[in-house]
């Protein structure tokens, strides 16, 4: 489609999104909507030519008239099943295609102080405690993608966690792909809000069904206050066909603690970036990353932490691997602010290459404008260790199932970090599946 | 069991093997020794297949059959089994799996049924208590942060679980304290049977006085320069290399 009839396609879209707003719309949402959709319609996708871009042409999403993916599609619970992790017990919300399906959802039992709703039903009904949440953390200016999500925001997750309250078991939220369309899009947007003390583990989950090829475009919030603790996995197993762009907020203050688990299986293009803001002392976080490139994959992550306050502390461990032309991305950020004295500060990239058409960049940057902190980074891109190989096969281990089990290994030291077992034995199956030289492993031993 | 004639090989440029005959016959215990360089640990290498060694000349017959057309998971499968001189570190891939995985491709190879879980531990334990170790051993990664006594007890450990037809080990007494060293020995001499046969290759004589050979050879330049009984470790421990090299020279 040309430039010319993509520009009016897209201002169609929004008019469209803003006469449909639900209800009496408060003035500061149709305020930020107008907003971003003014910046979506000016900045358009982002080009190679951007920095932050560099790696990453986004071209087959921004020559693409994507509208609404239709959102009645129907869903087997054996479908489900299929897609979630077995023997989870947890709170679900399941959406297609960006849209809340109750029907679907179990938020039985929820224990007092701990509120979780749909986005477009909380905005339905009371708005306005959402106005210091939604839109906050994630500036629309941060990139046309999370402005794109502003401007035609339909539904997503509002978890807020009262004071003190501990969430036993997790929140799974299982956000299904069913359009067959190359051109649907959908804007999930997720707002937890982890009150004082709080503690809990929220599952942010995307998967497809058979056929599906839309575009999720997602945006996450999350403040974590004084002492919170919080677990955020963030699991994207697309179908390859599928297109991905996501951005998580992160906010924490005084000696909150939250670990991310981000996982990236699936996707044709995969755009991710995490961006972390510790404000206060004592907040600490702890970053755990793992993507697998293969086909004619892209994925593209990007972590940035900001450590705005002294006495802060961030561990990010991020691991690539790249098979078949699959092509990967990491570039993480540290910036240590002026007067963040004691910072404590370790990031980790290791890279792992299977085939000699498969590449991966790897791109540390540490900035550090104060001078009593601890502050160290690595970044590895290699092929599977020959000694080890020799040494498996020199035990009777053929080099197939020697190389899958290094391979396995090398991903496991991220994903074993999980402390959900069920969701870590799912993760490592669909892992096995998709390496095809480690088919056989046996994931229990 | 095993006849080496006239072997010659080479790593990189530098010939290293110039033509080694040996035989190794089922029951028996040969020790290989030799000072730095000689090409003990080459001789290691070459035998269990590894990259970069080039074979440039003779032949190694195991069982009757030709050595250089097994790849080495399956020589391990017919039955040798190379103790590290530096046991390599994994991580990510524990013990127990490594053990279980090892057993079964040999199990399976000879078709015999893949042993379960609860099967496979009760042998595993019953190995462990001869090495000395720990059931913590199993379930930690393999090699990763064991100690140098771990490590090569790790690896007499694999050898009892594996029962290979043919024990070759690499310096498998260097970096050893006493202890360590009886242990390991003990792991060996458990492993001596009547269809069983040992090739220890190593620098010391003090191996030796645990493990009692039936025939030492002295290895300097590539070729076995001198054999005989285990009356020449002693004279070695007395003489050093240098005598016997003089006197072969």
């Amino acid at each position: 489609m040309s430039t010319n009839a993509l520009s009016q396609h897209y201002a169609e879209q929004v008019q469209r999104v803003q006469d449909g707003l639900p209800g009496a719309i408060p003035e500061w949402l149709a305020g930020r909507r107008r907003g971003a959709a003014a910046r979506f319609s000016e900045a358009g996708f982002p080009d190679p030519r951007q920095e932050e871009w560099k790696y990453t042409n986004v071209r087959p999403i921004a020559t693409k008239p994507f509208m609404a993916a239709v959102t009645d599609a129907p869903l087997s619970e054996e479908a489900l099943r299929a897609m979630g992790f077995q023997g989870l017990d947890a709170y679900r919300m399941v959406f297609v295609d960006g849209r809340l399906r109750t029907e679907f959802s179990d938020l039985a039992d929820l224990p007092a102080g701990v509120t979780v709703q749909g986005l477009a039903d909380a905005l339905a009904s009371d708005p306005d405690p959402l106005e210091p949440l939604l839109g906050t953390l994630a500036h629309d200016r941060f990139s046309s993608f999370a402005a794109a999500n502003m401007a035609f925001l339909t539904d997503g997750a509002v978890i807020r966690l009262g004071k003190g309250v501990r969430l036993e078991r997790p929140l799974h939220l299982l956000m299904v792909g069913s359009a067959g369309g190359p051109a649907t899009w959908s804007h999930p947007r997720v707002l937890i809000q982890a009150g004082e003390g709080s503690d809990a583990t929220v599952i942010e989950h995307y998967a497809d069904l058979e056929g599906a090829s839309g575009f999720t475009n997602t945006v996450t919030e999350l403040r974590a206050e004084a002492g919170a603790q919080l677990r955020h996995y963030l699991l994207q197993d697309h179908a390859d066909s599928a297109y991905h762009v996501g951005s998580v907020f992160v906010q924490q203050r005084r000696d909150s603690r939250v670990t991310s688990h981000n996982v990236n299986l699936g996707g044709r293009l995969v755009r991710h970036d995490l961006n972390v803001d510790l404000t206060e002392p004592g907040a600490e976080i702890e970053l755990n990353g793992l993507f697998l490139v293969g086909g004619r994959q892209h994925v593209d992550t990007h972590t940035r932490v900001h450590h705005s306050s002294p006495h802060t502390t961030s561990r990010e461990q991020y691991r690539g691997i790249g098979q078949g032309h699959g092509r990967g991305v990491f570039k993480g950020r540290v910036l240590v602010e002026r007067g963040a004295q004691k910072t404590d500060a370790q990031q980790h990239s290791a890279n792992l290459l299977l085939s000699p058409n498969a590449e991966i960049d790897t791109k540390p940057e540490l900035e550090i404008y104060a001078d009593d902190v601890k502050c160290a980074h690595g970044a590895t891109v290699g092929q599977l260790d020959e000694t080890s190989m020799y040494y498996l096969r020199s035990r009777g281990i053929d080099a197939e199932a020697a190389r899958g089990m290094l391979v396995f290994a090398f991903a496991d030291e991220v994903l074993e970090r999980m402390e959900l077992a069920p969701v870590r034995t799912s993760i490592e199956r669909r892992l096995a599946a998709r390496l095809p030289e480690a088919g056989a492993i046996d994931v229990i031993g | 069991m095993l006849k080496i004639n006239n072997l010659q090989a080479r790593v990189e440029a530098a010939e290293i093997l110039k033509g080694i005959d040996l035989e190794v016959k089922a029951g028996e215990v040969h020790a290989i020794m030799g000072p730095n360089g000689s090409g003990k640990s080459t001789l290691c290498q070459v035998l269990g297949g590894r990259d970069g060694y080039e074979v440039t000349g003779g032949t190694v017959e195991f069982m009757g059959k030709d050595l250089f057309e097994l790849e080495p998971e399956e020589r391990a499968r017919e039955g040798i089994l190379l103790g590290f001189q530096y046991p390599v570190e994994i991580p990510g891939v524990k013990n127990i799996y490594l053990l279980k995985e090892a057993y079964n491709a040999q199990r399976k190879h000879r078709g015999e049924p893949e042993a379960d879980t609860f099967q496979f531990l009760k042998l595993v334990r019953e190995k462990l208590k001869t090495m000395q170790m720990d059931e913590s051993f199993l379930h930690r990664a393999v090699n990763v942060g064991f100690s140098g006594g771990e490590k090569k007890r790790n690896e007499i450990l694999q050898m009892l679980v594996l029962e290979p037809k043919l024990a070759l080990l690499d310096e498998t007494d260097s970096g050893l304290d006493i202890d360590a060293l009886k242990v390991v020995s003990e792991g060996v001499n458990r492993l001596r049977s009547p269809d069983r046969a040992i090739v220890l290759v190593t620098h010391y004589q003090r191996l030796l006085s645990h493990i009692e050979p039936d025939f030492v050879h002295v290895l300097s330049g590539g070729r076995i320069i001198k054999s005989g009984d285990k009356t020449l470790a002693h004279e070695l421990e007395r003489n050093g290399y240098q005598g016997i090299i003089e006197e072969a020279a």
